[in-house]
């Protein structure tokens, strides 16, 4: 089985996820669209309006991939339903038309309705009540078993809400080979598939590119990967050769790792996926094969994003040039640091001079004294809109009672999300699969 | 033996990734010959030295020989992660390359770095 990957997060490229469905013999391609700060991000829209919460880019997508999806007979499954996978169905019919392929729908992953003051919070070991700011929204992530029956349906377009990334992929993989629910070591090496396949350019070259040390051809057009996969699991991880960037074994053991903690133990709904003997192998130019990935028995329970009311964040910044421009930078700092004094959670950063790291020791100690440039770079959170349009007020200010040759004020106010994990019973949750033929 | 320092950057990559208020840092060695030059010397109490001022939790170690690889998961790491923080690189999605400014001293009788 062919399987491709059209994005690794909701704004990524377009044209590479259609120079895959147009050349790379594709059975599935999968998007995944979503993150913990998309989906909140997607919640608070839908609250705003009960017809959007899903991908702003779903209608390109689509509009763009539905000519060579109907004459390769390419799947698509993705989790750009967001916080709302009904209205993207909707509006994946409304665009493709009377004849157009059926699209299938999950829903069942939100589930705000589970959360109460006394949900305990894994990361914090608090409870939701200890936090002290409203939910926004809760999600569990969903796995194969959720989504496989939209799958069977036989739609061409699956759409998902929150779902774990491998997930996506690993689904038509298990629907194609048949694999149990419980066929742990196979769902294990196809959990390595997908979350190979997740991040779409970060196996191809993204992500990776450090001139002298990790040289990327092409970096400017990379191509997204594609796996050819076997039913015992094992893989080949490559790209289209007429794209650019690179697959070999250095971009996939960096994607092996990607945001997996304990290698042998890496949590999905499906399975506790087991990357600790994981092997690669060359097999010719941009192919890395995959075998040495098992799995032990799934979780009991889904882990569970919750989002929370993150109050107002305030940020905003102005430039120093030429001599002393360091000097004056850390002036307008201290300036800000005196007039912003009954902010609690104010950030200063000196962009240009110690702009990311300033916190760590070792930049503190090597510091350099001067810079042909600098950015006063302000952040603040607060609850309050007055205090909020204060430090932007403040930087601006600083144009005429700031140090010298200030220049260039920007700044904006934005409501803001924090995020907790929780864990909730596997069956606490209900799914309901619509498909849509239009 | 002797030894010279060399940046972990002439022998290693890295990547690094985020979950919540969590940071991993993988580190693959470029040559093999070098992986037991940073099992040796890139414990997590090195590494944690390191990000000083930056992690604020633990610093875990899992090894994955075969890759020539060691992972670092470091605790409260993110200032709040990616949707708490005000930092602007809220993914700490540059870590890795901060952690490949470290300093390795490269015995005498280890390969050459293959880099830089």
């Amino acid at each position: 089985m062919r399987i491709g990957s059209g994005a690794g997060f909701g704004a990524d490229r377009l044209e590479p996820a259609l120079r895959l469905i147009e050349q790379g013999r594709l059975d599935w391609i999968g998007f995944e669209c979503l993150a913990e700060r998309t989906l909140a991000q997607a919640q608070t829209a839908r609250a705003a309006d009960p017809t959007k919460g899903y991908n702003r880019y779903l209608e390109a997508r689509l509009r763009a991939c539905l000519p060579a999806m109907a004459k390769n007979g390419t799947r698509l499954i993705t989790n750009m339903g967001a916080a709302n996978p009904a209205a993207a169905a909707r509006a994946a019919a409304t665009l493709s038309g009377a004849g157009g392929p059926a699209i299938a729908y999950v829903e069942g992953d939100d589930v705000r309705h589970l959360i109460a003051a006394d949900t305990r919070l894994a990361d914090t070991g608090g409870t939701v009540a200890d936090v002290g700011k409203p939910v926004i929204s809760a999600n569990a992530y969903l796995g194969i078993e959720q989504i496989l029956p939209a799958i069977d349906s036989g739609a061409a377009i699956v759409i998902t809400g929150r779902v774990a990334d491998p997930s996506l992929f690993l689904a038509p993989l298990a629907h194609k080979f048949g694999w149990a629910l419980d066929d742990w070591a196979r769902l294990g090496g196809g959990t390595l598939v997908g979350h190979l396949l997740e991040c779409a350019a970060q196996v191809t070259g993204g992500y990776f590119a450090d001139p002298g040390y990790k040289d990327v051809p092409g970096v400017e057009d990379v191509g997204f990967p594609l796996a050819e996969v076997d039913a015992d699991a094992t893989a080949i991880i490559t790209k289209l050769d007429s794209d650019g960037g690179l697959v070999d074994a250095r971009t996939v053991k960096e994607q092996v790792l990607y945001e997996v903690h304990d290698p042998a133990r890496y949590l999905t709904p499906d399975v506790t996926a087991d990357f600790s003997g994981v092997a690669l192998r060359e097999d010719g130019r941009n192919r890395i094969g995959l075998s040495g990935a098992s799995g032990k028995a799934r979780p009991d329970t889904l882990k569970v994003t919750v989002a929370f009311d993150g109050g107002l964040i305030a940020e905003a910044g102005i430039s120093y040039a030429g001599p002393g421009a360091a000097d004056r930078g850390r002036l307008a700092a201290d300036i800000l640091r005196h007039r912003l004094r009954d902010i609690p959670e104010l950030r200063i950063d000196m962009i240009g001079v110690a702009a990311l790291h300033a916190s760590a020791e070792s930049v503190r100690r090597n510091a350099p004294s001067g810079s042909a440039d600098v950015r006063v770079h302000v952040t603040a959170r607060t609850e309050d809109r007055d205090i909020a349009d204060r430090v932007l007020w403040e930087v601006e200010a600083l144009y005429t009672c700031g140090p010298a040759g200030g220049g260039g004020v920007r700044g904006e106010v934005r409501r803001s999300f924090t995020t907790h994990d929780a864990y909730i019973p596997r069956d606490a949750i209900s799914i309901r699969t619509e498909v849509i033929r239009p | 033996m002797n030894s010279r320092k060399v940046f972990l950057r002439a022998l290693a990559h890295a990547r690094a990734g985020d979950k919540n208020n969590t940071s991993n840092i993988a580190v693959f060695a470029y040559d093999p010959a070098h992986y037991p030059v940073l099992e040796a010397q890139l414990t997590p109490q090195a590494v944690a030295a390191h990000m000083a001022g930056l992690v604020q939790g633990g610093v875990k170690r899992y090894a994955v020989p075969q890759l020539h690889a060691l992972n670092f998961v470091m605790e409260q790491a993110l200032e709040g992660g990616v949707n708490g923080s005000l930092n602007l690189d809220g993914h700490g999605k540059s870590w890795s390359s901060f952690l490949l400014g470290m300093e390795i001293d490269l015995p005498e009788d280890a390969p050459p770095p293959p880099k830089g």
